[in-house]
């Protein structure tokens, strides 16, 4: 039998959930029409597609659990200290070989994390997940075979491989941060533990990157602050002035 | 009298899918029930992936089709459990699709043959497609490229 969790918890855990993909979703949509190839371009639209349609889901339960509120009105209507998304995925895009770096140090983590989630003692959880992950499944396969590629491809394609290796590497640290909330969301059987995670996912990572001919940076240090809103980086902020900025210069517009 | 559900399935068939339009809605496995609530006609429809722009579509689709048969009186659920799964297409359905010049999903991954020359000599481009529902392969016998309904 699962313990009961508060609401607030649960809130924190969906928001946490929903804002991942809802600001690389969007970050992954401002490619529409730049990629390299034509087959790229709708390969990102697609996966922004369905990064945007799992945030419906999660930030959809987000709000119904706030109480009256719709996810749009989740996603257009906070500032930037309300987000709980980690900060890897506001980082901005680079080019387009580190765009795929971090959308497979995501995707392996997203499709780990929502595995276990398929078995969650909240029905609407595991629900959302088990649509969820079988998207997230394409999304892995093509970053991964993405990053493959590139890194070992040219000279020029695996030095910038290795370049954003170096510079996400240390965002990925806070995927699998605890604190008190998780402690809570795992005591009611709602998610796993993230540092639980680590294990699967070093070892799924380091076998991509060894096939991509790349070394994994040694040192540990992890950015933190954004799936606690202590403190995101400063390109949240710029995201969110394109993001909501049709709701807040026309309030209540409607499509 | 209320009209059957038997009857309303067969209404339902003749709406196409917005984005394949020789394939119904209930080709496409979306529409999962169909009940009488008192007065009120109850559709269930499930989505395809969970950011298909299609799916509100298909939402006002049947509605508008229902009200065209005299049922003004229509409430669609959406429910996301169980997950759509392409195993959900009709024999029919798989049939039109590669009619169509689509080929129909397979457990193995990837399309049995091309839909326009029948060679299985096929390479695939791209796991994503036109669609959020599609891959983009291509043919190394007719050289003619092709979306394939991908399994999920």
């Amino acid at each position: 039998m699962s313990v009961s969790v508060s609401n607030d918890a649960l809130l924190q855990f969906l928001l946490r959930m929903g804002d991942n993909t809802l600001i690389l979703g969007h970050r992954v949509s401002e490619w529409c029409g730049h990629a390299p190839v034509l087959e790229e371009d709708i390969a990102l639209a697609n996966t922004a597609l369905d990064l945007i349609g799992q945030t419906q889901m999660w930030l959809g339960l987000a709000g119904e659990i706030e109480g009256g509120k719709s996810a749009d009105d989740l996603a257009f209507l906070r500032d930037a200290w309300d987000f709980r998304n980690v900060l890897l995925v506001e980082v901005p895009n680079g080019d387009f070989g580190r765009t795929l770096m971090r959308q497979f140090l995501f995707d392996a983590w997203h499709s780990i994390m929502l595995g276990r989630l398929m078995t969650s003692s909240d029905d609407r959880v595991a629900a959302i997940a088990a649509k969820a992950s079988k998207e997230v499944a394409y999304h892995l396969e093509r970053s991964g075979d993405t990053v493959v590629g590139l890194g070992d491809g040219t000279e020029e394609s695996h030095t910038r491989m290795q370049e954003a290796l170096d510079y996400l590497w240390p965002y990925v640290g806070e995927m699998f941060a605890s604190d008190e909330v998780d402690a809570k969301i795992v005591a009611a059987g709602i998610a796993p533990n993230p540092i639980d995670l680590r294990e699967e996912y070093d070892a799924l990572v380091e076998r991509i990157l060894t096939q991509a001919t790349l070394t994994i940076p040694e040192s540990r240090f992890a950015h933190k602050g954004g799936r606690d809103g202590r403190m995101h980086t400063e390109h949240l902020g710029h995201l969110l002035t394109q993001m909501q900025w049709l709701q807040r210069a026309y309030p209540g517009a409607k499509w | 009298m209320q009209t059957s559900t038997d009857q309303i399935w067969s209404w339902l068939d003749a709406v196409p899918d917005p984005e394949i339009p020789v394939i119904s809605v209930v080709d496409l496995g979306i529409v999962r029930d169909v009940r009488w609530d008192a007065e009120t006609l109850v559709v269930r429809v499930t989505p395809t992936y969970s950011g298909c722009p299609a799916t509100s579509v298909i939402s006002m689709d049947i509605e508008t089709a229902l009200r065209d048969h005299g049922i003004g009186d229509v409430r669609i659920e959406t429910s996301i459990a169980p997950a759509w799964t392409t195993d959900w297409l009709s024999e029919k359905g798989r049939a039109k699709l590669e009619d169509y010049g689509i080929a129909p999903p397979q457990p193995a991954g990837g399309p049995e043959r091309c839909p326009r020359c029948g060679s299985e000599a096929v390479e695939k481009v791209s796991q994503f497609g036109s669609t959020p529902c599609k891959a983009h392969w291509r043919c190394t016998d007719c050289l003619e490229p092709f979306d394939y309904f991908k399994c999920i």
